[in-house]
This record gives structure tokens, sequence and C-alpha cells, in this order.
């Protein structure tokens, strides 16, 4: 017994789980000052929240270039995983720091919903340091079971619990694949260890023509892709982002998403890249038909949430196509754009936040009518926001698109990148007519109703530099990401 | 004499995952549907166990713990929703979830 317990223990290192361990910890507590907060005074929760996101961007700042494993090879805190880390804290730090002017307009001043934020987090860190399939399927649920609250947050407007009670019954349902795919895995190789997979796999490459590990990998990407909103997988992106309070929508479109790509990309190249010409043949499909479905039905949305939604799942697309070249400047590409993609998706999110009436009726194109006019400084945020979405030098997009398809081209798919680049000129038709209706359009609206709130203009401003520092200089982030890959 | 493999544990396992599956597709109750995918998980669970076993191996044990911790987890959480949901529209039938689409 004692000799179990020493051998337990000799496995176990603290500093492989830290971050995710200091902010779990932090949202314990912060839950626990919620409850002696006297109701409606929860800004204060809002601002200890993105101390204890600060705190953990220290602790995440440690392990750059000093990789810690732990667990018995449950957890890696690799400089992927640190990546990784600080692209979903940017993105809570950011929603965080909007949220607070959100729920008072909304009167659902609620504390509970910041712990809750940092949680998704803490799970979105567990997928990405993850080296195990449980680990890995621990911090998934973590994370989906905190967003599916905070999906269907807004207890008192129907279309939020519509959107909470729609990602709950359909991300419940992926998972089921996600647990099968793994479970097939497992008795093919007969461990869950996401490096010993890739091992035994090379060691017995009869068994990569076994149909078990093929229908594993299958089941498994299914859950994944379920997560990062592919199509055919992506049916309840429109209608969860749409529904969900803005915030948190956009904390979805780049956080989780993010998390997801980590864990997708750890899994299909340390433990199957015996399956590449498999997964590759199936992602490239996948990745045309997601840009070209997500860029297609954004054209016709007038409900600015619901573009952004098509827009997210044809940015998806975009990113799969580093996957598919699965060499390091497509892959340390998807590093850099999730990064860039949380500063521009966030940033035009928090314009939403701030332009949007009580209930968000009018955030469709009409009401955007005349913005650039009344509200000239709030207009050029947006503009920046998506002009850097449709990939316009000198912006984040246009840097991170410029890796990943450059990567796509090195591996030799020619037409993967002619398509991924059709589709850019399709996107700029629904992101131009944005602009065309905030300066073009006369205005019935006096937009009394947008009053500057400090949490939301910082995070404009944090992302507005941020989109601009990743499109100007982008070479020292960019090399971070290629020391970050495997 | 008939004897029980691992094959046959497998086997039953993906008919309850795929009635599981047939049964989150066509039924219109949104309680109902989250039952079936626990018939899912629960599927899952039993090839883990069979497999476990097999391999002679504790991992798949141990994952069944998580998934049924988990799955407890969603339990909670997934009739919250729904409630909050029943009392705007009096109903959890699927059909009505209308609100939200292109």
């Amino acid at each position: 017994m004692e000799n179990l317990v020493q051998t337990a223990m000799q496995n176990v290192n603290f500093a492989a789980i830290m971050p995710s361990l200091v902010l779990s910890c932090c949202a314990m507590v912060l839950l626990l000052v919620n409850v002696f907060l006297p109701r409606g005074k929860s800004s204060l929760v809002s601002w200890l929240s993105v101390g204890a996101l600060v705190i953990t961007g220290f602790f995440c700042l440690g392990a750059w270039n000093d990789p810690r494993f732990g667990f018995a090879g449950h957890v890696a805190l690799d400089n992927f995983a640190t990546f990784f880390n600080f692209t979903f804290l940017i993105a809570a730090g950011l929603s965080i720091l909007m949220s607070d002017g959100f729920l008072k307009r909304e009167e659902f001043n609620v504390g509970e919903y910041y712990p809750l934020i940092l949680f998704t987090t803490a799970g979105a860190m567990w997928m990405a340091s993850g080296t195990d399939m449980m680990t890995i399927f621990l911090g998934l649920e973590v994370l989906s079971v905190s967003l599916y609250v905070l999906a269907g947050f807004l207890r008192n407007r129907v279309d939020s619990n519509e959107a909470g009670l729609k990602y709950f019954l359909l991300g419940a349902f992926s998972t089921g694949f996600l647990l099968y795919g793994i479970a097939l895995i497992y008795g093919v190789t007969g461990t869950t260890n996401v490096a010993d997979i890739g091992i035994y796999l090379s060691a017995n490459p009869a068994e990569l023509s076994n149909p078990l590990t093929v229908a594993g990998m299958l089941l498994l990407s299914t859950g994944f892709l379920f997560k990062i909103a592919v199509a055919p997988f992506h049916m309840w992106t429109p209608d969860v982002y749409q529904g969900a309070p803005t915030p948190i929508t956009a904390f979805m479109s780049a956080g989780p998403k993010a998390a997801a790509f980590a864990a997708f990309m750890r899994i299909l190249t340390l433990g199957l890249g015996g399956l590449q010409d498999e997964w590759t043949s199936l992602l490239w499909i996948l990745a045309v038909l997601t840009m070209t479905i997500g860029n297609v039905i954004a054209i016709y949305q007038t409900n600015l949430k619901r573009m952004l939604a098509y827009s997210s799942i044809a940015h998806a697309g975009y990113a799969l196509v580093g996957i598919v070249a699965a060499n390091e400047i497509g892959m340390s590409g998807i590093l850099f754009y999730m990064l860039a993609y949380t500063f521009m998706n966030l940033g035009a999110f928090a314009v939403l936040v701030l332009a949007g009436k009580k209930g968000e009726e009018n955030l469709t194109l009409e009401g955007f009518a005349g913005f650039g006019y009344k509200k000239p400084l709030l207009a050029v945020a947006m503009t920046i926001f998506l002009f850097s979405l449709m990939g316009v030098p000198p912006m984040a997009g246009f840097v991170g698109k410029f890796y990943i398809f450059s990567g796509a081209i090195k591996a030799g798919y020619i037409w993967l990148a002619v398509i991924a680049m059709l589709n850019s000129a399709v996107s700029l038709y629904y992101y131009l007519r944005v602009m065309v209706y905030m300066y073009f359009k006369e205005s019935g609206e006096d937009f009394g109703w947008v009053t500057m709130n400090v949490g939301a203009v910082v995070s404009i401003v944090l992302a507005i530099i941020g989109v601009l520092y990743l499109g100007i200089l982008p070479e020292g982030i960019m090399e971070m990401a290629k020391s970050a890959i495997f | 004499m008939f004897t029980v493999t691992v094959h046959h544990y497998l086997v039953v396992s993906a008919i309850l995952f795929s009635l599981g599956t047939i049964g989150v597709l066509t039924r219109r109750n949104a309680i109902v549907v989250f039952m079936c995918i626990e018939l899912m998980l629960n599927g899952v669970n039993l090839s883990f166990i069979a497999l476990s076993h097999f391999l002679g191996n504790m991992d798949g044990q141990v994952f069944v713990f998580f998934v049924m911790t988990v799955a407890a987890a969603e339990a909670a959480v997934g009739l919250a929703l729904m409630i909050a949901f029943f009392k705007h529209k009096e109903s959890i039938d699927v059909e009505d979830f209308n609100l939200l689409k292109w």
C-alpha cells in the first residue's frame, strides 16, 4: 500500500496543472465572494475575475519554454498548451470586460456568470494540455457543461433558454459519439494515452486498416468537429450564437473553438498520425464544405449575431485548411489564426454589445443604418474588425489566412488554397454590406441608448491593439507559434 | 455450450448506442431525447467495461466512472435548462424550439 502511494506521488506534478488549478481555485473563491455580495453588486466580481485571469496569465508565462509533464502522462504543459492557454485567457478576459455593461442592460446582473466563464476557461486549458483521452474528455465536459449554463443564462429571455437547451441536447449528443470513438480506439490499442496510441499504431501498422480504428477515428472526429462547428455538424451554431448572451457568443466563437482545435490537433498528429491519409482526405472535404456553407448562408442573414455565427463557421473552415496541410507553417498558422480570430471576433461582438438595446431586437442590418454618423468611433472600431475578418492587410486576419493558405500550398493542396481564397472573396460581400449600412444609409435612429461603459471600451481598445499588432508585426508571435507545435 | 465473448458485449453496446442515436433523432420530447443520450453513453460504458476486462487493463473502468460523473452533471444542468424553457413555453417539445431559425 505504501509503495502504491509512493508511486502515485512520484507522478503527481502540480507544476504541470498550475494555470488551470489557480484558475479553478479563483473561480471557486469568487463563487463564495458572490454569496456575500448584495444582489446586483456583481461588477466587483467581474473585475476580480479579470484579476484572476491576469494571475493565471503569470503562471502560464512561467511555463513558456519550460515544459512540464505530470500525472503519469495525463498532462503536458508544453509550449503548445501554453500558447493556447493565452488564447483562452484573452478570450475570457475580453468577454468578461464587456459583460458587466451587458448584464446591467439586460437587468440580469447575477454574479455566478463570471466564475462560470472562469470554469469554462479552466476546462479549455485541460483540453489543450491533456495528453490522455481521459483528461481531454474531462476538460471538454467542464467546458461544455459551464457553457450550456452560460448560453441559457438570461433565464427571463426565451431565446436564451432555447439556445441553452439546444446547445445542451446537441452537445450531449456529440459527446456520445466522441466517447464511442475513444472506446473503439481504446479497444484496438489498449490505452487511452494519446502518445501511447501513436506508439502502438506505428508498432502495429496492421491495426491501421482495422475497421475499428478507422471507425473510432471518425466518431472521435465527429465529437470535436461538432465543437469546432464544422459542416455538416454546424446546425446548432447559428441558433445558439444568436440566442446566447452576446458576450458569451463572443467567447464561444473563440475560446472553446480554439480548445477543440488544440485537442483535435494533438490527437490527430500524436495519436492518429498513422491514419493521416484518411483524416486528411476527410478534412479536405469538410473544410471546403464548411467554408462554402458558412460564407454562402451568411450572405442571406440580416441579424448581425447570426451573420457573425455563419462567419465563424467559415473561419473554422479556413483553420481546418491548416490541419489538412499538416506541415509546420499550416499547424503554427492555426495557432496564430486562433489568436488573431479571438481579437477580431471579440472586438466585433464588443461593438454589438454596446450597440444593442435591451433584448437586442435592433442588432440587424437595418438597425445599424447610419451608425457611422451617429457613433463614429464605434463604427471605425467595427470597420477595423470587419476588415480583419475579411482578411485585408494590415490586419491580423490577413496574416493568419496568409500563413494557413501558404501552408496548404507548400503541402501541395493548391486547389484547397484556391477554394479558400475564393471563399474569402465571397465573404467580402456580407462584411462590406455592414459597412454600407453603417456609412451610406440614412438612419431613423439616434442611437441614444449607446452609452460608453468602461469594460466594453477597454475590451474594444485591447482588441484593436491586438488586431493591429498581429497584423503589422506578426513575426514574433509566429515564431512563438512555430516553437509551440510538436 | 454457448460462451459469451467480448464480441457479444461489443455487439450489444453497439445496438444500445444505435438505439439511443435513433431515439435522439426521432423523439420529440426533450426529456426522452435526453434519456436516449443517456442510453448512448451507457452503451459506450458497456464497451469500455467489456474491453477493459478483455484487455486486462483498468483504464476503461476508470473512464466509466468519469463518464457516469459527467452524465450526472449534464443531467443536473440539462433538467434545469428544460425547466427554464418550460416556464416560458409550457412545453418541452423539440418542435417548440422554433424561435431561432433562418
